[in-house]
């Protein structure tokens, strides 16, 4: 699109992608280094990861602040509009990923043991995988303005809430095996839950983007697959 | 999102009050308005936006037929009230402002007193039979205009000693007096304050209850406080009409997105 009378406009919505952009890059990581820390009980990697947390929050606050200037100073209209509110629902998003990866952080210093099942973490570990690749591809399909490919990460969270059923199966068994395991278990659990929850940002970020990029909705074309909730 | 072609097709099945068919009008040999062809609808407010020249003016005055006053000028196409031809020769323009009436950008009261200010157009148009129809008149339209507290009490003072926002209120109420159906108003809040203008904004949306209202604005802001519908104009032409809230989140056009980015002009 063709700049604005104004540059200095240009200038504050370029800077705005970019800040949502580096907390996409945050998160990512605060996220893989989570669930590695959870899978090899590195519990220093674990701490660090819940002190990186500040900085998703920090440039969180900040976007927020730059909207409401921005809403202020330029009453932003059409695209310009769409990519504001779009950057700060997916500020929002990313920050809640933060605090998604901080908890699973957490979760490492409380189990403080390695865990019995190596299977599990496996299937932890792949969840993660999938999850983590939706928030790449998500946050590059933002990037790039590309609402087809944002379109597509939508349909694939399917499997992540898939394996998440699974491995929630799974875990239970176990627990029926082995009561001594519940404890473990259940922090994993929590774990696989919030691993799923990203999947769920990733389809948020998705619907935004689409937005941003069309001025439509992504039609919600899939049926939730989460069948643990009349289980649980 | 289904649903909204279907909302969009009961709208436009919707009669209009106003039909545009290849509105053409020169100046002389300046092409001004190119072509537009537009549907109003009845009982709501219609926005015209755009940069300044681009015809919104002009295109507002072929409605009233005001452009028959200015010298040179020249209306092509066809431009429908109801049904009914407003250009064909057995229609009285005289008439036919009673029927669509006009606020300007600048308030311009009679040098008259308040009351006269309102009773003037009645009175030529004969609406009222005696005196005490004619004072129903007067309050009932200073009442619709949001006024009749500020002045009742000074019905015989000047309307020239208002003050602006009070001089453009003064303007609606004295368009309202005749029983108007379509109230066009070019730029009725450029010269108010924000209060003022907040009070006219106000009067606007209890007005659409009853009359059509066509509004030129280049506030983007008040088009999108006031209106249901906008039009963009560019160099004559209309590039895009619809939905206020879609123009203003997602036009459809490369110049209509570019004018109200602000990134030309
Ligand atoms: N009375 C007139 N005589 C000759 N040309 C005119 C007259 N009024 C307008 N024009 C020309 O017609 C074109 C459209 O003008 P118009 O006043 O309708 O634009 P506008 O969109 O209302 O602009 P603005 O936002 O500045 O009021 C311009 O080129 C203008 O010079
Ligand atoms: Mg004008």
């Amino acid at each position: 699109m063709s700049e604005h009378t104004v540059s200095a406009y240009d200038d504050e919505l370029t800077a705005m992608a970019g800040k949502v952009a580096e907390m996409g890059g945050l998160a990512e990581k605060a996220f893989a280094d989570a669930v590695s820390a959870l899978v090899s009980q590195d519990l220093a990697l674990a701490k660090s990861t819940i002190v990186q947390d500040e900085r998703l929050d920090n440039l969180h606050q900040d976007i927020e602040e730059k909207l409401i200037e921005m809403i202020v100073r330029r009453q932003p209209m059409g695209q310009d509009l769409r990519e504001i509110t779009a950057a700060t629902r997916i500020a929002n998003d990313l920050e809640r990923v933060g605090d998604l990866a901080k908890n699973v952080a957490k979760r490492v210093i409380a189990i403080d043991s390695d865990l019995q099942n190596k299977k599990l973490a496996i299937g932890v570990e792949h969840m993660t995988e999938l999850a983590l690749s939706q928030l790449k591809k998500v946050l590059d399909a933002y990037s790039s303005k590309d609402a087809e490919a944002a379109r597509r990460v939508q349909e694939a969270d399917a499997e992540v809430d898939a394996i998440y059923t699974s491995l929630f199966r799974e875990l239970l068994t176990y627990m029926m095996e082995d009561p001594r395991s519940i404890t473990q278990c259940v922090h994993l659990l929590f774990c696989a839950k919030n691993i799923e929850r990203i999947g769920d940002h990733a389809t948020n970020i998705a619907e935004n983007v689409y937005y941003m990029v069309t001025g439509e909705r992504l039609p919600e074309d899939r049926e939730k697959m989460d069948e643990t909730t009349g289980t649980a | 999102m289904n649903e909204m072609p279907n909302i969009e097709q009961a709208t436009a099945m919707t009669e209009s009050k106003i039909s545009a068919d290849k509105v053409q009008v020169y100046y002389g040999d300046n092409h001004a308005i190119k072509d537009v062809d537009i549907e109003i609808q009845p009982r709501s407010v219609t926005a015209f936006i755009g940069p300044s020249g681009c015809g919104k003016s002009t295109f507002l005055r072929t409605i009233n037929r005001m452009n028959d006053t200015i010298e040179f000028c020249r209306v092509e196409g066809s431009i429908r009230i109801d049904g009914e031809d407003i250009y064909d020769p057995k229609v009285d323009p005289v008439q036919l402002r009673a029927k669509v009436g006009m606020v300007f950008q600048k308030p311009n009261p009679f040098p008259k007193s308040i009351y006269d200010n309102i009773a003037y157009g009645p009175r030529i148009h004969g609406l009222a039979r005696n005196k005490s129809e004619l004072d129903d008149i007067v309050s009932s339209s200073l009442q619709k205009a949001g006024l009749w507290d500020e002045v009742k009490d000074r019905l015989d003072e000047p309307g020239t000693g208002m003050s602006g926002g009070q001089q453009q209120r003064l303007c609606i109420a004295r368009a309202i007096a005749v029983s108007p159906e379509v109230i066009l108003m070019d730029e009725p809040c450029s010269a108010l304050d924000p209060i003022a203008t907040a009070k006219v904004e106000e009067l606007i949306d209890e007005l659409r209850e009853n009359y059509t209202i066509v509004i030129v604005t280049h506030s983007m802001q008040q088009a999108a406080r006031v209106s249901q519908r906008t039009a963009f104009f560019h160099l004559g032409v209309l590039v895009e009409e619809g939905p206020t809230d879609n123009i203003f989140t997602n036009p459809k056009d490369k110049r209509t997105q570019d004018y109200i980015t602000g990134r030309f002009g």
